[in-house]
């Protein structure tokens, strides 16, 4: 058995991350987060948004978790603190988004899945792909108690049993039912352009969703 | 913003449209000309009916006529007398503010001062790669030139240096205002640090909820007061826009809506990655997120719900929302004008005094 987990430390201070900060505060986890500067610039945000959460920078954040959220644009994983994020458990909850971050190839090889690119980059870090693929404002309404009907559940891709398992006992404490699909590397059974992407269902359907998108 | 009269109704109704590609009633779609001259249509009988705003999206994508909603609103601004003329938004990022600032100071004049600019950083950017805007640049284009935008406000000459636009130095630009202000507002679809933002200059928020349960939005309004308070900037009324459709029952309301807002959801979810729009989700938006989708009743005490929890005065109905006929457009703004709207006052006026 792992020590349990208490911190969560979430880099990225926007719409993603001041929602999963949410969760994980009403979870009861300690957590800090933060934005792409000085913890000064987020304060006020987190305060009123994410009552209870201390905003942190980057570095901090890493240093102070038992588990680390990405919730930052993609485009922008090279900006992360490699040495405070080694030894770490990573989740990975981030996505390519045209939108923001411009041409993937600019940033990742091409047909590389992003969390494998993300896991190469962190090379001492223990990435975990999960969170990615409901959107933050399902995320926000959705979690429900252990049990309850319809309760909707959150894919999750790593190489590590124990830190999928980890990331399972995580994901089932904010209210959703974990689903562990396999490894990183089938983590792009979950990205943008499969039909899991965007996907807010119950534990079956997402099952049956992934199991669509295989090979 | 505009000076009310102490007894006017401290409450605002709007109609937006993204000027979807409508349908004749033959089923044909229409072509981007005649969709734009719809829109010029219904904002007419917007204004007869007295609806308080229409605001117009600014996109750069196949399903919408409305590329250069400051050029509709100018041919609106001729035809009406009382609807308030807005943006929504004006993808500031990838314009000129001083562009922005003559284009809708001009609207101003045409419409007896009932521009409105509402400016954003757009969820969408086509407009970056045709305007030869790199998206590298999103954050800094848009901190840039808020920053120019709000002095260009003062109607004075600015001097203003950035690193992504031609530096100012006392220059002056026309045409000047009647009022001496033109209406400003931000348009903010849910990034904290939008409404930090906003505060900071002093402008007025529009909320864009799109999807979700609108009470997810109540702390923002909070964020917006606390941040404006801290920095000693004005605190203005909050706005809301989000999507709907309305018929005479819920029923017949929601069996017509459903194709439409799929096809309109579908269309951008293909170029972002996410999966289609299910029956469920629908459902989901129509009883507990921000579609919405009904019969006058309905509508309006969902609306009033969403007023009440976030607490904002403004409230825009998105309507036309994928490829709806125009006779079901025209249906929308109608019962929104002459049902709703009233139903909606009338229920936040009892709120009031309870």
């Amino acid at each position: 058995m792992t020590p349990a987990v208490q911190t969560i430390g979430i880099l990225g201070a926007g719409k993603l991350g001041t929602t999963l900060a949410q969760l994980a505060r009403k979870a009861g986890y300690e957590v800090y987060i933060s934005g792409s500067g000085d913890p000064q610039k987020i304060a006020l945000t987190i305060e009123v948004l994410v009552p209870g959460a201390r905003a942190a920078s980057s570095a901090e954040a890493a240093r102070n978790a038992d588990i680390v959220i990405l919730a930052l644009p993609l485009s922008k994983f090279r900006d992360l603190p490699v040495t405070q994020l080694s030894g770490k458990l990573v989740i990975d909850a981030m996505n390519y988004w045209w939108e923001v971050d411009g041409d993937r190839n600019d940033f990742i090889t091409e047909g590389l899945p992003s969390s494998s690119a993300v896991q190469a980059f962190l090379h001492d870090s223990r990435v975990v792909k999960a969170l990615n693929h409901m959107s933050y404002h399902d995320l926000y309404d959705e979690p429900k108690p252990r049990g309850a009907e319809g309760r909707k559940a959150i894919a999750i891709a790593g190489d590590n049993d124990s830190d999928t398992q980890t990331v399972a006992t995580f994901v089932d404490s904010l209210g959703f039912d974990p689903l562990i699909i396999g490894t990183l590397h089938e983590g792009r059974k979950l990205e943008a352009g499969t039909n899991v992407f965007g996907a807010d269902v119950p534990r079956a359907e997402l099952t049956r969703l992934v199991a669509a998108q295989s090979e | 913003m505009t000076k009310k009269s102490p007894t006017a109704s401290p409450y605002e109704f709007g109609i937006n449209s993204f000027g979807d590609i409508a349908v004749k009633d033959d089923g044909a779609l229409m072509n981007y000309a005649e969709s734009l001259r719809l829109v010029i249509d219904e904002a007419v009988l917007a204004d007869k009916l007295g609806i308080d705003a229409i605001g117009l999206g600014e996109h750069h994508r196949f399903e919408y006529s409305i590329s250069s909603p400051d050029v509709v609103l100018a041919g609106i601004a001729t035809r009406t007398k009382n609807i308030k003329l807005a943006s929504a938004v004006t993808v500031l990022s990838s314009d000129d503010p001083v562009r922005v600032f003559e284009r809708f100071s001009t609207i101003d004049a045409l419409s007896n001062g009932r521009a409105q600019v509402i400016l954003g950083r757009g969820s969408f950017t086509e407009s970056f790669p045709l305007y030869g805007y790199e998206l590298r640049d999103y954050d800094q284009l848009f901190e840039e030139k808020i920053d120019l935008f709000s002095k260009l406000l003062d109607e004075k000459p600015v001097t203003w240096s950035g690193e992504l636009r031609a530096s100012l130095t006392n220059a002056d630009v026309f045409p000047k205002t009647e009022s001496g202000h033109l209406a400003t507002f931000v348009g903010v679809g849910g990034s904290p640090q939008s409404i930090v933002r906003a505060a900071a200059y002093g402008f007025p928020v529009m909320l864009a909820i799109i999807g979700g349960s609108p009470e997810r939005f109540t702390p923002y309004a909070e964020l917006y007061k606390r941040a404006a308070n801290e920095l000693g900037k004005p605190i203005y009324p909050l706005g809301m826009h989000s999507p709907g459709y309305i018929a005479d029952t819920d029923e017949k309301a929601i069996e017509e809506a459903f194709p439409y807002f799929k096809t309109a959801m579908d269309r951008i979810g293909s170029t972002r990655g996410w999966s289609p729009m299910t029956r469920e989700h629908f459902m989901s938006e129509v009883e507990r997120g921000s579609m919405y989708v009904g019969s006058p009743e309905t509508v309006a005490q969902k609306i009033v719900k969403a007023m009440k929890a976030i607490g904002v005065q403004r409230f825009d109905l998105v309507y036309g929302f994928g490829p709806v006929p125009a006779t079901s457009r025209r249906r929308t703004i109608e019962l929104f004008a002459t049902k709703v709207i009233p139903r909606v006052r009338e229920l936040l006026e009892e709120h009031k005094k309870s």
